[in-house]
């Protein structure tokens, strides 16, 4: 009788250990970034610099060869797709783009919307519109009407980056634009370029994982 | 335990040689080079790997059970036998063993070991629903979880009754020792237990994110735990068309002499009728899903547009197969439906002709329906009004099995033990169930409730309601026979009540959120459904506790208190009660002879069992 | 004992009172009610055949509830009393040639009513495919709408292909949605328009609904498409002739500059990379 209780108890807490490791691991994902307050313009306002790249390497990811977003944090660039930015606020995004072009399924993404004049600048050059065929990523809260297509660098760039974290000497755009976020609450955004090399119509692996291509913003 | 006998083909050798087969498996994928397989180094997905890996997997599993032996015997001359590892205590049912009764414990426990985790996925995929917007799971975690719960569920529970009951029970009614094909039997069950592993690894590669159907596209662009759904499901049918294949040979061939057709227990017809669907429906899916992992791999293009593939093929072979097997999930519950309510109204099965034609019908009408699926996909338009009434008609013969439920209970002496609770259980929940499928199979109201949570709670009605409560109720009906240990009846009844209420709380109001405008695998939805979802939260949460007073009661009164039961706890005229509990290894002592009715209840002459054993009980 | 002939007239009592109960609850408190609404001539529709599958429901309901309900009261087995059986009723002729009359009658009525019902309504808001069974008669309003992973877009033909990013229609008009897909399947419904149709790639599956009076109403993605499909909603807006002829107007400028990048309008496209990414 006392082997079997033991045997029970023993089977129990190896049931609630698997469970707990099962929920924890149900749990993980890209810890939130909390972007620092504007250096720009007096009054509220939060930069976020961005860094994307073709491929984002062992060091920061399991999948070496995927796609990326990259967020700095301490002057270090790590991978989170989390970000919390206050509610009623304008965001000042920075955009630096290391990957090359892969063209919008859809052209239409291609023009911004959702941003403040309704324009976004590439390398200081102000536009609303960018060739479908040479956008690289989007930056898109569809739920809060924004989107702002990535120019990819040129095919013959010289000095492309190889895998993450990319340094500024490589080739790359800059992209910057800003928008207010409303209300609090709780989006999602994701790019929208088939930029997932080597899945079905671009649109797997990083484009469907939470840690790369898609992630949320709390709006707090 | 001696450690000399742990070496030899048993279920350690297996998970051994299994994981060496894998990996095997996985550097042989690994060999396979291409330059139209050069995406793998882009993506990190060796769809190719994996399958290999798989495959040798299974086999090396396989041969650690010792399936290779037999053949290699004959192979090399040996005279055929039919019987292997039968009479050696509790090792058996480690191993591959070739009595029937241990295959349907062996089914008891593997299933239900795998349901418990599918209900786990259940529960915490109501727990993220608690809050409209993102509480829990990120995306990707609570699409798994969904694809994953829905997954495990479908696969097991389609031999969540034929693999306990029918391969313990079915060579009983019908007279025989064994079923036609012992060592298949065996393997069945095998290749289901290697297959649910093979799902659980579906975590390790990323999960999949398209819930139990699979559609292609979504399916062509999934990571490499897409592979893990597409072995499962490979292994489950082929575990499914072997199922149905030995019932069906055992049935025809093996009956006792004077067991016509006619006399058959109705529990029979379910699984025969059952049986057919399996071997007919299952090789649909592998087919489609061998489709699917060809152009995950090859490179073909059988279900991508631009490739010159249609997604509609998918679908359609998809649900050739899925609708018979919704039925096959339906026809075992409505045998041991009508097998217990006899025992507990103490009355014949009223219009047994009319249930065995019910059970046929529903089993031919389900390959002609399941373009309701599809009504709003874009199928040719003039297609509905046939699918409409086609799938209309279905609840036809369904109503016949519910009228000779009603008429069995007629003026009967209705005892309301647990195993007939969940019986009459069965009916309310079906008929809830049936009911919203008259809605769902109507075109103009399919426009709203298809693709939400009504169509869910349908489904989970008459599966859940249906098939789940009447699992429950077999097992109480016939645990004690098949391991000759009583269960406890009051916290039988407690885990009836909460089970039962807390089912209905959960999906009843699952049928209004549905109409209400939630789709379903959604992680977000309109504000004004939060109550509502918490509701429904909150009762799954009821609901799984009640799972864990079943467990309590199995564990406690198996395990430890082992009260034993007698040879007859219910008063069973049926052919299983005449003999002693736990069945004796060898079943019969001598074939017995079957009288001309399967239901003597009421007999003028006093109370007469179905058949007399050569011995009497012991 | 009471005799089997007054325990039938009993349930069959009992059954006619709990109709008589029932049914016009169904048909004037919970029909009307019943979702989606009324807001189109298609969702108005659906109710009324959901309140016409409810009354026909509603009898074999109450008599399977009464007659479980007067079984377990009446049928019970005394508590002392051993193992005492019923008689060996082992069916009824009458019986089942009326259930099996009744029940036939109810399905083949539905069938006929529902086929009435989706071909009347132009299809009830369902999609039906490229060449639909039921089109309306007199002009239509094409509006297409575009799912992909994961937002809807959607264009008017009519008024220069112009692609915009949400949903506004006219009221008072007749809409022909052309749904496509332009990677996995996914479905939009229109919840309170009473339109679903799924979005198959290369494929244009067309839904007919008569617009009313302006409102607001949920757009639902209905068909999982992978990893954002739950946050695939939107809402879509009716609103007067000239309101929608002043909102179009402001589309067309503010997309001007995408405007000679977008594709010819076709109902279905096959945009890069047509299987696998470079």
């Amino acid at each position: 009788m006392g082997a079997k209780i033991a045997i029970l108890v023993a089977a129990v807490v190896a049931v609630a250990v698997a469970i707990g490791f099962y929920v924890g691991f149900l749990t993980g994902g890209p810890t939130p970034y909390r972007p620092p307050a504007g250096s720009a313009s007096g009054g509220r306002s939060v930069d976020l610099t961005l860094q994307t790249v073709a491929a984002v390497g062992s060091k920061l990811a399991p999948n070496k060869n995927w796609v990326s977003y990259l967020v700095r944090e301490n002057g270090v660039w790590h991978r989170s797709t989390v970000w919390t930015l206050p509610a009623n606020t304008l965001v000042h995004v920075t955009v630096y783009n290391f990957d090359g072009q892969s063209g919008l399924r859809n052209p239409f993404l291609a023009q911004a919307r959702g941003v403040v004049g309704g324009t976004f600048a590439i390398n200081g050059k102000t536009t609303s519109t960018i060739d479908p065929d040479a956008a690289s990523h989007t930056f898109a809260i569809p739920s809060l009407g924004v989107i702002v297509p990535i120019l990819g660098i040129a095919d013959d760039a010289p000095q492309q980056c190889d895998y993450a974290p990319c340094p500024m000497s490589n080739a790359h755009e800059t992209i910057t634009f800003t928008f207010r976020t409303g209300k609090k609450g709780h989006y999602r955004w994701q790019c929208f370029v088939p930029c997932a090399a080597g899945f079905v119509y671009g649109f797997g692996g990083p484009m469907q994982t939470v840690g790369y291509m898609d992630g949320y913003v709390n709006v707090v | 335990m001696k450690l000399r006998r742990l070496i030899g083909f048993n279920l350690l050798t297996a998970v051994v040689l299994g994981i060496v087969g894998f990996y095997v498996g996985w550097w042989l994928g690994h060999l396979v080079k291409a330059s139209s397989l050069d995406y793998f180094d882009d993506t990190g997905q060796n769809d190719i790997a994996l399958f290999v890996a798989y495959f040798t997997g299974v086999v090396g599993f396989l041969v650690g059970l010792g399936f290779a032996n037999y053949p290699i015997q004959r192979m090399l001359g040996k005279p055929p036998s039919l019987r292997e590892k039968e009479t050696e205590g509790a090792a058996r049912y480690f191993g591959l063993c070739t009595d029937h009764k241990v295959v349907g414990i062996q089914y008891l426990i593997g299933i239900g070991a795998f349901i418990f985790i599918g209900g786990l996925n259940a529960m915490l995929i109501r727990f993220e629903l608690l809050r409209p917007t993102h509480l829990a799971w990120n995306g990707n975690n609570y699409l798994t979880l969904v694809s994953l719960h829905g997954t495990m569920m479908m696969g097991m529970m389609t031999s969540g009754i034929l693999g306990p009951f029918a391969n313990y029970f079915l060579p009983l009614m019908i007279g025989t020792r064994r079923m036609a094909f012992p060592r298949i039997e065996a393997l069945t069950f095998w290749l289901l237990m290697a297959a649910g592993t093979i799902l659980m690894t579906a975590l390790a590669f990323g999960g999949f994110p398209t819930g139990w159907t699979g559609y292609a596209p979504l399916s062509e662009q999934s990571n490499m735990g897409m592979d893990a759904y597409i072995a499962f499901f490979a292994l489950v049918g082929l575990s499914m068309t072997l199922l149905g294949l030995n019932m069906l040979a055992t049935v025809i061939t093996m009956r006792a002499p004077g067991l016509s057709w006619s006399r058959l227990p109705i529990f029979v017809w379910g699984s025969v009728t059952t049986s057919v669907l399996m071997l007919l429906a299952a090789p649909v899916l592998v087919s489609a899903l061998f489709m699917l992992a060809l152009d995950r791999t090859a490179q073909t293009g059988f279900f991508n547009v631009q490739a010159g593939g249609s997604p509609y093929l998918y679908e359609n072979l998809f649900w050739v197969f899925g609708h018979p097997e919704v039925y096959i999930l339906a026809l075992p519950g409505m045998g041991i439906l009508l097998e217990i309510l006899p025992v507990f109204a103490r009355k014949p099965l009223w219009g047994y002709r009319l249930a065995v034609t019910g059970m046929v019908g529903i089993m031919m009408l389900s390959f002609l329906v399941w373009q309701h699926h599809l009504f709003v996909s874009g199928i040719n338009a003039d297609l509905r009004p046939f699918y409409m009434l086609s799938t209309e008609l279905i609840s036809l013969p369904t109503g016949f099995i519910f009228v000779c439920a009603l008429g069995t209970l007629w003026a009967g002496r209705i005892r309301l033990t647990v195993p007939m609770l969940f019986a009459l259980a069965w009916m309310f929940n079906f008929l809830v169930g049936g009911l919203s499928g008259v809605f769902l199979s109507d075109v103009p109201s399919d426009v709203t409730t298809h693709g939400s949570f009504f169509s869910m709670a349908h489904f989970h009605y008459t599966i859940m309601g249906g098939l789940l409560f009447t699992f429950f109720g077999a097992i109480y009906f016939w645990l004690p026979k098949m391991t000759g240990f009583e269960l406890n009846e009051r916290l039988g009844k407690v885990h009836f009540w909460v089970m039962f209420l807390a089912f209905n709380s959960t999906f009843g109001p699952l049928l209004v959120i549905g109409f209400l405008g939630q789709p379903r695998r959604v992680v977000t939805y309109a504000g004004y459904l939060q109550g509502a979802n918490v509701w429904v939260s909150v009762s799954a949460f009821v609901l799984g506790a009640s799972m864990l007073v079943f467990l309590a009661n199995l564990i406690w009164t198996q395990v430890f208190v082992r009260t034993p039961a007698a040879a007859n706890p219910w008063g069973s005229k049926s052919i299983e009660f005449q003999l002693p509990s736990p069945v004796p290894v060898h079943d019969f002592d001598r074939i017995p002879t079957f009288g001309p009715d399967p239901y003597p209840y009421g007999g003028i002459e006093g109370t007469r069992p179905v058949a007399v054993p050569a011995r009497p009980t012991a | 004992m009471w005799s089997s002939s007054s325990h039938g007239r009993r349930i069959a009592a009992l059954t006619v009172i709990g109709t008589a109960i029932v049914l016009p609850l169904v048909v004037f408190v919970l029909g009307p009610n019943m979702p989606p609404g009324k807001g189109t001539a298609v969702a108005a529709g659906q109710v009324t055949d959901n309140t016409v599958l409810l009354v026909v429901m509603t009898p074999f309901t109450v008599f399977i509830l009464v007659y479980l309900a007067y079984a377990l009261v009446v049928f019970r087995a005394a508590k002392d009393e051993g193992l005492v059986d019923g008689p060996p009723v082992r069916g009824h002729f009458k019986s089942q040639v009326a259930w099996l009359a009744t029940t036939t009658a109810a399905v083949l009525f539905l069938a006929i009513f529902g086929t009435t019902e989706l071909l009347a309504d132009n299809g009830a808001g369902g999609g039906g495919g490229p060449n639909p069974v039921a089109k309306p008669s007199g002009p239509v309003l094409p509006v297409q709408v575009i799912a992909q992973q994961w937002e809807f877009t959607f264009r008017y033909p009519t008024y220069g292909g112009v692609e915009t990013a949400s949903l506004v229609l006219p009221a008072g008009r007749q809409i022909a949605f052309h749904v496509t897909s332009l990677d996995a399947i996914h479905s939009f419904w229109a919840y309170e328009l009473g339109v679903k149709a799924d979005a198959n790639p290369g494929v244009d599956n067309v839904a007919y609904v008569r617009t009313k009076k302006p409102s607001t109403f949920q757009i639902r993605c209905a068909e999982l498409c992978g990893l954002w499909h739950g946050y695939m909603s939107d809402t879509g807006r009716v609103v007067s002739p000239d309101a929608f002829s002043t909102w179009i107007a402001a589309r067309r400028r503010q997309f001007a500059p995408v405007r000679k990048y977008l594709p010819k309008y076709a109902t279905s496209y096959a945009p890069d990379p047509t299987f696998r990414a470079g």
